[in-house]
């Protein structure tokens, strides 16, 4: 299966990816390529809303019957919404990554620092020398 | 595993391949200062004809005690069985086996360990064990912070009606990873935890979790459920310490609370010892602990589930095991590496032998037991109950004097009488914990009141000797 890299989002080495929603928020979910690696997932924890977030901060945790890992944070800010389908359908970040699979929207501060952030064609380079 | 020693001959092979001249070589990394030559007061090698001996003249001079000690670890009756089975070759080893699938029977009999912990203490999943009651307390106190998404707080209270070794413990293992633990004071009069007093203690930022014994370390019943409701008004997990063998005979901590806020213990854990292991000078024990299912990820340990082959059949298998340290190294809920297996064996063979009604016989039985003890002993003048309060199968007796003379002159007349609390708690005064299970005959309580009389009324020479001393 090739790895799908849309793009018209942003990506970090950790293989978050970052969707700007236009409103001051951003929608947060894992990649393709990290939800391959990972295997069928069976477990996902997202931060409670109102939870206040540093780049770089673990703020989730994707489980699969293999592996766990930690998904960080790429921006400041505060949890504004989390995906509380996938409690019961951890499946749909393995189907839809980039879509029902999101993870959680954070309300950025008002002068984003944070990244820069890797464009689709960075990532997509990045997961092929890294592979 | 067949018992095959080296021969020199497969010494010398073995050491030819890696071209070493001798054993001593392959410890040459390690500087000479270092290395022991002599341990002090340890003699060298005897034999074991020699060493039996010796063994068996140090215990027989430890004479065997009529025991009133509870306070952790409680003598009861193990039925032959237990042993004779839990030794069986099939089942004779401490460890789950590496690719533990292979093993079905030792899975299943895990499995079977669960789900009565499960059913003893009301919770929805246990694991497959822990190294004893005082670490079992520690690791749900740190799971205790990471399950409680309501509360920031790494603070736990630990009130001084907890086992004052548990507490301990937990200590040495939680404070490096930054947990704060607060002691409550008990209600002097009772004997157990006061809401109000706890009221009182609030400290701002709240805390991660209630501790709660029950029966406590004084073997009196707390007001589980004023205090469960407490705790989870205030944003709190309650972590419920308890004696697996009184849950015959108590609600289970799954159902503790009263019915608007009653949810239940959120974590429950003990000390296995009471259900088929011996005393044996004080291990090994193992720990138990459940919880509830939204809250398993967070659970330390071993998990064993049952589930179906790809033919249909039930067989069983090591689940969520992403958390543990294999897969999530520093990250995985606790570094604990292995279980109590042959313990747990004894444990499960134990409660499948006595069922629900013979466990609860032998709840019953003690509880019978220590009020009987309770009686005979403070019908002696200097002698009273600390407290009035509901117990199960220990409890505080109060004297009129200094308890290790006491104690002492008792054990000159073959009797363990009890646990002296004046180091642990001292606010009691010359305070002791005495205990009596189903083992405890009408005659051995006659014996040990005779006894306390007979070393109240005249002082021995052991007490004489440890007066002029203090």
């Amino acid at each position: 299966m090739s790895e799908n890299v849309p793009d018209d989002l942003q990506y970090t080495r950790t293989h978050e990816w970052i969707r700007d929603l236009g409103n001051g928020q951003v929608e947060i979910g894992i990649t393709d390529h990290a939800q391959q690696a990972l295997g069928d997932l069976v477990f996902v924890e997202v931060p409670q809303v109102g939870r206040e977030l540093k780049a770089g901060e673990a703020c989730a945790v994707v489980e699969s019957v293999k592996a766990a890992s930690d998904v960080y944070s790429p921006v400041s800010g505060s949890v504004a919404a989390r995906n509380d389908a996938l409690s019961d359908k951890p499946e749909l970040l393995n189907s839809d990554p980039y879509g029902q699979g999101w993870l959680m929207r954070v309300a950025r501060g008002s002068a984003p620092a944070d990244g820069p952030f890797l464009k689709a064609t960075e990532y997509a380079q990045f997961v092929k020398e890294a592979g | 595993m067949p018992f095959i020693p080296h021969t020199p001959t497969d010494v010398s092979e073995m050491l030819s391949v890696i071209g070493a001249e001798s054993i001593d070589e392959l410890f040459d990394e390690i500087p000479e200062a270092l290395k022991a030559a002599a341990l002090e007061g340890v003699p060298t090698g005897r034999s074991e004809m020699e060493v039996a001996r010796l063994l068996t003249e140090r215990a027989a001079a430890d004479g065997r005690l009529l025991n009133f000690i509870g306070a952790g670890a409680y003598e009861h009756h193990i039925p032959a069985p237990v042993w004779a089975i839990a030794t069986r070759g099939e089942f004779y080893s401490a460890y789950t086996p590496y690719q533990a699938e292979a093993s079905q029977g030792t899975l299943q009999l895990i499995y079977e360990y669960q789900s009565m912990i499960c059913a003893l203490t009301g919770m929805e999943a246990a694991n497959a064990s822990l190294y004893d009651g005082a670490s079992a307390l520690a690791e749900a106190c740190l799971m205790a912070i990471r399950a409680n998404r309501g509360s920031e707080s790494r603070r736990i209270l630990m009130p001084r009606t907890v086992n004052p070794t548990y507490a301990k413990v937990a200590q040495t293992i939680a404070r490096h990873q930054g947990v704060e633990f607060e002691a409550p004071a008990f209600d002097r009069r009772t004997g157990r935890l006061s809401i109000d007093a706890l009221k009182g203690s609030m400290a701002s930022g709240g805390y991660a979790a209630l501790v709660i014994q029950q029966p406590n370390f004084f073997g009196n019943l707390e007001e589980i459920d004023a205090l469960t409701d407490w705790a989870h008004a205030n944003r709190m997990l309650v972590i419920a310490v308890v004696n697996p063998v009184s849950l015959a005979l108590y609600r289970p901590p799954g159902e503790w609370g009263s019915e608007a806020g009653g949810s239940g213990a959120d974590i429950v854990c003990g000390e296995g010892q009471p259900l088929g292991v011996p005393l044996a000078c004080g291990g090994p024990y193992f720990g138990f602990m459940a919880t509830r299912l939204s809250h398993v990820r967070q659970m330390p340990g071993r998990v064993v589930g049952r589930t179906v082959d790809t033919e249909g059949r039930p067989g069983f298998t090591l689940t969520l095991q992403a958390r543990e340290q294999h897969i999530r190294r520093s990250k995985a809920t606790s570094n604990i590496c292995t279980n109590q297996g042959l313990l747990v064996t004894a444990a499960t063979i134990y409660l499948s032998l006595l069922g629900p009604e013979g466990l609860e016989r032998v709840a019953a039985s003690c509880a019978e037991r220590t009020e009987c003890l309770v009686q005979a002993l403070t019908r002696i003048p200097g002698v009273a109950a600390a407290f009035d309060t509901p117990r199960f199968h220990e409890a505080v007796l109060v004297l009129d004097r200094p308890v290790p003379p006491v104690l002492a002159a008792l054990a000159e007349r073959g009797i363990a009488g009890g646990l002296d609390l004046g180091a642990s708690h001292p606010e009691l005064g010359h305070a002791m914990l005495v205990c009596a299970t189903e083992t405890k005959l009408d005659r051995d309580i006659e014996a040990y009141a005779n006894a306390l009389r007979d070393a109240i009324e005249s002082p021995s020479a052991a007490r004489a000797q440890l007066e002029e001393r203090a």
